[in-house]
């Protein structure tokens, strides 16, 4: 059997990152890609907070092909026929270095595969894994288009699916209650309408999510992301929030009524469609990432259920790039003592709880359980835009008192013993 | 746009082997719910004339929400082969 020092089963950004690593450090790296090139199969919202991630490989970020930096940030609360939007154009995010960034997937990952190639990696694409070979409970590599190809270390980057390694008992095959489906267009929009219509200077980008109506009340939300010469305009929605909804929606026609909607239909005006994606999203959190090594072995990116959508901030390719690169310092150091077993790469997980990318998950633990709670997606923004609405309306009797609407409106949304006990209990997010 | 027009803008290189299977006879017998009718993004499953369901793999956008929200093991799915399957241009 072919072997070589450790092979990266999925060329996404958490298998480049940590090809890349390994790369540099001089070691023989293979990342098996199924798609034609790397991006084929993967789609992100998106959106790239690289803050988490400055740091790891500083040199590289300059000449990633990056949309636009995020200057503006707005979030929607849609109730019944009102909603309300909240802005922020914050001063700091408009000043470099940019905290995050408006991303496509298949420029980035094919960009940052060429990277890997540049530093001596392998990248063999329009293959598909279809094993990963076990001795015992060891990972000893894998089996790709009827050949075995063996490694000291696997590195598993296939993906929020995770049908490999399931399969082999390395993970729990995923389930609807843990994962959404996010899908979306793209519109392309000359350049200078999308700084006309999001209000940025040039180069400058907006992110907007939408809660509430969007999904018919079930969780997940709308999102609206400025690129280059175009939108990416989307929905996501919990998988078992489809199943339990009593009148069920086919999930594509929400994007359709999404696009439809009268604030928004303005803002895609004379978008042309370009491409339809759709994805599955990791949404456990902590509680639900894997054992994330073992003997010959060790789990990253959306295969390792890393991803966390925090309702004001949705991330997973930070914590992808992140885990490849503290993979790839363990299987450096793992290779230089000689030990490829669990007690070997046992630093990658230590790494993962000291870095951002555990203690990020820990702390937003109960985040997966609140947003199990229908009514944030329903009773919520509705009790908002309804109370807006009311104090900004005037109509043909003589009107309140500001002060009483505002109370009358607080005591009869928010002011009752099962918003209260919600209220309180977000208190752990 | 309606969905097969929206599916008509994406790269998609098909194999003749299909990648998703339905147990039909399990499907037909032991699911009530019928999740993949309505949770697929691409809107690739259908009810045919004899009542069995089917599924137009060649529009798969690989996303897998059928196979994660089936509660009956009643899909046999994998990725297409290599170098089959939706191409995204800009994902």
């Amino acid at each position: 059997m072919e072997k070589v020092d450790c092979i990266i089963v999925g060329g996404g950004l958490a298998g480049l990152s940590a090809a890349y690593g390994l790369a540099s450090e001089g070691l023989e790296v293979m990342v098996v890609e199924r798609g034609d090139y790397s991006g084929a199969k993967n789609v992100t919202g998106g959106r790239l907070y690289l803050s988490p991630i400055r740091d790891i490989y500083p040199e590289l970020w300059e000449s990633a092909p990056f949309e636009r930096p995020v200057t503006r940030e707005l979030v929607t609360l849609m109730g019944d026929g009102a909603s309300t939007t909240i802005e922020l154009a914050s001063d700091r995010f408009a000043t470099a270095p940019h905290q995050s960034y408006t991303v496509l997937r298949a420029r980035l990952d094919q960009w940052l595969a060429d990277q890997v190639m540049e530093k001596g990696g392998m990248v063999i694409t329009k293959n598909r894994v279809d094993e990963i070979l076990m001795e015992g409970d060891k990972v000893i590599g894998i089996r790709a288009g009827g050949d075995d190809i063996g490694a000291d270390v696997t590195i598993i980057a296939e993906g929020v699916l995770g049908l490999l390694s399931s399969k082999v008992g390395l993970r729990e095959q995923p389930t609807a209650r843990d994962h959404a489906l996010g899908y979306k267009e793209i519109l392309e929009l000359p350049s200078s309408v999308i700084q006309d219509r999001w209000h940025l200077n040039e180069g400058e980008g907006a992110a907007h999510l939408f809660m509430g109506e969007v999904t018919k009340g079930m969780m997940g939300g709308g999102f609206l992301y400025t690129n280059k010469d175009s939108i990416s305009l989307g929905i996501v929605v919990g998988m078992e929030a489809m199943r339990e909804r009593t009148e069920k929606v086919e999930s594509h026609t929400l994007l359709d009524a999404f696009k439809e909607l009268p604030h928004i239909r303005p803002l895609v005006e004379g978008g042309t469609l370009v491409e339809y994606s759709a994805h599955a999203i990791p949404e456990g959190g902590i509680a639900k990432v894997p054992k994330l090594f073992g003997d010959g072995y060790l789990m990253v990116g959306d295969a390792a259920g890393l991803a966390l959508n925090a309702l004001l901030t949705v991330r997973g390719m930070d914590f992808a790039i992140a885990s490849g690169f503290y993979a790839a310092r363990a299987v450096a150091d793992a290779k230089n003592r000689g030990d490829c077993s669990a007690a070997g790469l046992a630093q990658y997980e230590q790494s993962l709880r000291s870095s951002f990318v555990l203690k990020d998950l820990e702390t937003a633990k109960e985040i997966p359980h609140i947003m199990e709670n229908p009514r944030l997606f329903t009773h919520y923004p509705q009790a908002v835009s309804g109370l807006l609405e009311k104090l900004y309306t005037i109509g043909p009797h003589p009107s309140q008192k500001l002060s009483s609407t505002v109370i009358g409106g607080v005591r009869k949304d928010f002011m009752n013993a099962r918003t209260l006990k919600e209220l309180l209990a977000m208190r752990k997010i | 746009m309606n969905i097969e027009a929206k599916l008509g803008l994406d790269v998609f290189k098909i194999d003749k082997e299909r990648h998703i299977t339905i147990d039909v006879e399990v499907c037909n017998r032991v699911c009530t719910d019928k999740a993949c009718l309505y949770v697929c993004p691409a809107h690739l499953y259908e009810i045919d004339d004899q009542g069995n369901n089917t599924v137009n793999f060649e529009g798969c956008l690989e996303c897998g929400t059928c196979l994660i929200s089936c509660d009956h093991q009643a899909l046999d799915w994998h990725y297409p082969r290599g170098e089959y399957g939706v191409q995204y241009r800009m994902g």
